[in-house]
């Protein structure tokens, strides 16, 4: 899609591209991948692979999720652990409780954290910055103390989900691993097009500088609303697939602020601000887990000193790397400046809807 | 009586809500700084003064003066590196580097010392109190808590307030750029500013570590409540911070008898309340804090 700006001098148009020839292979790519990982179970995927997939699937959702909240929207939150928990809660009690049945109890849980997004962000959204992160943290504490006093949830002690009983295990694995892919596919999705809508040009220009963005017509606190609400969303769908691999559903596990440090990591070890960054970021966090996750807590900081390390000094994490600062997109979100003449505006500003915060 | 006594000893909960607030509140203040590795902060001097019971039989209390120190130079240290690099860089970056380090300080303190519960022993101190009523009873160790507190809080007001380092803080959170115009350097003055929040949070730690018992997870709880008594008292008020550390106290000590299973609840819900309707705190922006 390109649209061209009328431009007079002899012949010479400059042209608006959506799109690059990297982001139609990228898309090519993507699908061909989607398309093998959905046959996986069918031919070369284990039981175990299956499993350890949709950990990984659960993993690149919530990068996601964060990426969209901080990289896009400028909101530092390290309360996504509550949306994890209503999410996880959300499908036992709809589908077991009120015996609706899996499908009805996974729409209902995504419902269910929209509305409790949406209504803590009047609360939320009344400090900012460093203290809007610990007024979510606050928030996700309530949650959980709240939701062990609830019985019919199993108070402390948590509570079992039963919607797949009379599964076989492996049938059960792979639906299980369908389910996440194809809730990876659409978190993905919708991150990506809403970034690309209006709304998205609206999100980064008010975390590059609320004021200017009010000035130019965004609304802001709706622009910033609308990313909590998807996020908090998406990181129900996330606690939805942690209940649907677990089986049971306990507070201290489903609400533990560990979940939001890991999307934390993968957010920054895979680069803030691109659709890619997360999703390598969470490849690569899954491959440390499982490969030096058994040095105890010292993995943990060995993990916190990349993080700083990369915050310091490869803010664009590991994408940023791989694409040459932003040169190669295979999801671009912005708007693309080519012209035929030699001038430097072009070159200069590649991406100039797409300014990097700092 | 429970309940009167519940409160008395919220109140004086409050002095220790309050020291640990003040050092939150005064990085804030200065360089806009959310340190979310606070409430860490304050379990590693709490294992600093464990450590210097169990080695060396230093008497509890005095632990301090080696604490101190020790903090102090810690946040200057911290700050001049790691704190001043993160706040050059891009908008984001402060927030993850103080939650990076919360993280690691954690998890190193798990490595070191397990997920088992310490604590400082006082001996007889622990149980002493005096009588007021027949109901009503102080504790000896609560009393001295808030009193620290109190000294603190007026201590830093009055060094903001009067001193020449005092003045350059609060020019320099008033106007960075101004500031240094007028000669005030201004990486200087924020590893001074982290280096008095580092040493409070050593005293408060040190009281964490003989009113309770603490793991390396009990530094979140702490961060939470300091950061509560930030916003109830009002942003920039340090006597405001006492007064949101008290109510939390009472809060902290009335919720335990409601809910025991869930002890911080009511004190979180009074903060979302105050929050709800009393946006900017109980007592705004009365000195620059």
């Amino acid at each position: 899609m390109s649209l061209a700006l009328s431009d007079n001098t002899a012949g010479h148009r400059a042209q608006v591209h959506r799109s690059t020839r990297a982001s139609l292979v990228g898309l090519v790519v993507a699908v061909i991948v989607v398309v093998s990982l959905a046959y996986g179970p069918f031919a070369f995927l284990t039981k175990g692979n299956q499993q350890n997939l949709t950990t990984l699937f659960i993993y690149i959702i919530l990068g996601t999720m964060w990426n969209l909240l901080a990289g896009y929207a400028g909101m530092v939150s390290i309360g996504q652990q509550a949306f994890i928990g209503i999410g996880a809660y959300g499908i036992v009690y709809a589908s077991d409780i009120l015996g609706l049945g899996l499908w009805i109890g996974l729409a209902l849980a995504l419902v269910i954290s929209g509305i409790v997004a949406y209504l803590v962000s009047f609360l939320a959204f009344r400090l900012s910055g460093g203290y809007f992160a610990i007024g979510t943290w606050v928030i996700a504490e309530v949650i959980y103390l709240l939701t062990t006093q609830i019985n019919t949830l199993g108070a402390g002690a948590g509570i079992s989900f039963t919607a797949f009983r009379g599964y076989k295990p492996e049938i059960r694995i792979a639906v299980v691993y369908w389910i996440a892919l194809a809730a990876v596919v659409v978190a993905v999705a919708v991150t990506y097009l809403l970034l690309r809508s209006r709304l998205g040009a609206g999100f980064t220009a008010v975390r590059d500088d609320a004021t200017a963005a009010a000035t130019l017509g965004v609304n802001v606190t709706r622009s910033r609303r609308i990313a909590w609400v998807v996020a908090a969303m998406g990181c129900g769908l996330a606690g939805t697939l942690l209940a649907m691999t677990t089986l049971n559903v306990q507070p201290g596990s489903v609400f533990k602020i560990q979940w939001t440090a890991f999307m934390i990591f993968i957010v920054i070890i895979g680069g803030v601000g691109t659709i890619e960054g997360p999703i390598i970021g969470a490849i690569v966090f899954y491959a440390l887990e499982r490969y030096i996750g058994d040095v105890g807590f010292w993995y943990l900081v060995i993990l916190g000193i990349i993080a700083i390390a990369m915050v310091l000094f490869l803010p664009k994490g590991l994408w940023g790397l791989i694409s040459g600062n932003g040169r190669l997109r295979l999801f671009p979100t912005g708007y693309r400046l080519t012209s035929p003449l030699p001038t430097p505006i072009a070159n200069g500003t590649p991406d100039s809807r797409e300014g990097e915060s700092s | 009586m429970e309940w009167a006594n519940a409160v008395v000893q919220g109140l004086l909960l409050g002095g220790l809500y309050a020291l640990l607030a003040a050092g939150l509140s005064l990085m804030f203040g200065v360089m806009r700084l959310v340190n979310l590795a606070h409430g860490a902060l304050a379990i590693v001097a709490a294992y600093l003064g464990y450590v210097l019971v169990q080695n060396t039989g230093l008497p509890p209390f005095a632990t301090i003066i080696v604490v101190i120190p020790v903090m102090a130079a810690l946040g200057w240290v911290l700050q001049s590196t790691l704190l001043n690099t993160a706040l050059n860089k891009q908008a984001l970056a402060p927030i993850l580097v103080t939650f990076g380090l919360a993280v690691i300080l954690q998890n190193l303190m798990l490595q070191l010392f397990t997920a088992d519960y310490r604590s400082i022993q006082v001996g007889d101190l622990a149980g002493a109190s005096i009588q007021i009523t027949p109901e009503i009873a102080i504790g000896v160790f609560p009393l001295i808590t808030f009193i620290v507190g109190v000294i603190v809080i007026a201590a830093l007001q009055q060094y903001l307030a009067r001193t020449k380092t005092g003045r350059a803080m609060r020019a320099t959170s008033d106007d960075r750029e101004a500031a240094t115009l007028m000669g005030i350097d201004n990486k200087r003055i924020y590893a001074l500013a982290t280096a008095i929040a580092l040493a409070i949070v050593g005293v408060a730690g040190i009281f964490i570590g003989i009113k309770t018992q603490f793991n390396a997870y009990s530094g979140d709880t702490y961060l939470i409540f300091a950061f509560e008594a930030v916003i109830i008292g009002g942003l920039g008020s340090l006597w405001g911070t006492l007064a949101g550390g008290m109510i939390l106290g009472v809060a902290t000590t009335v919720g335990a008898q409601l809910f025991p299973s869930s002890g911080t609840l009511l004190a979180d819900l009074v903060f979302l309340a105050i929050l709800a309707f009393l946006p900017t705190g109980l007592f705004p922006k009365v000195v620059n804090g």
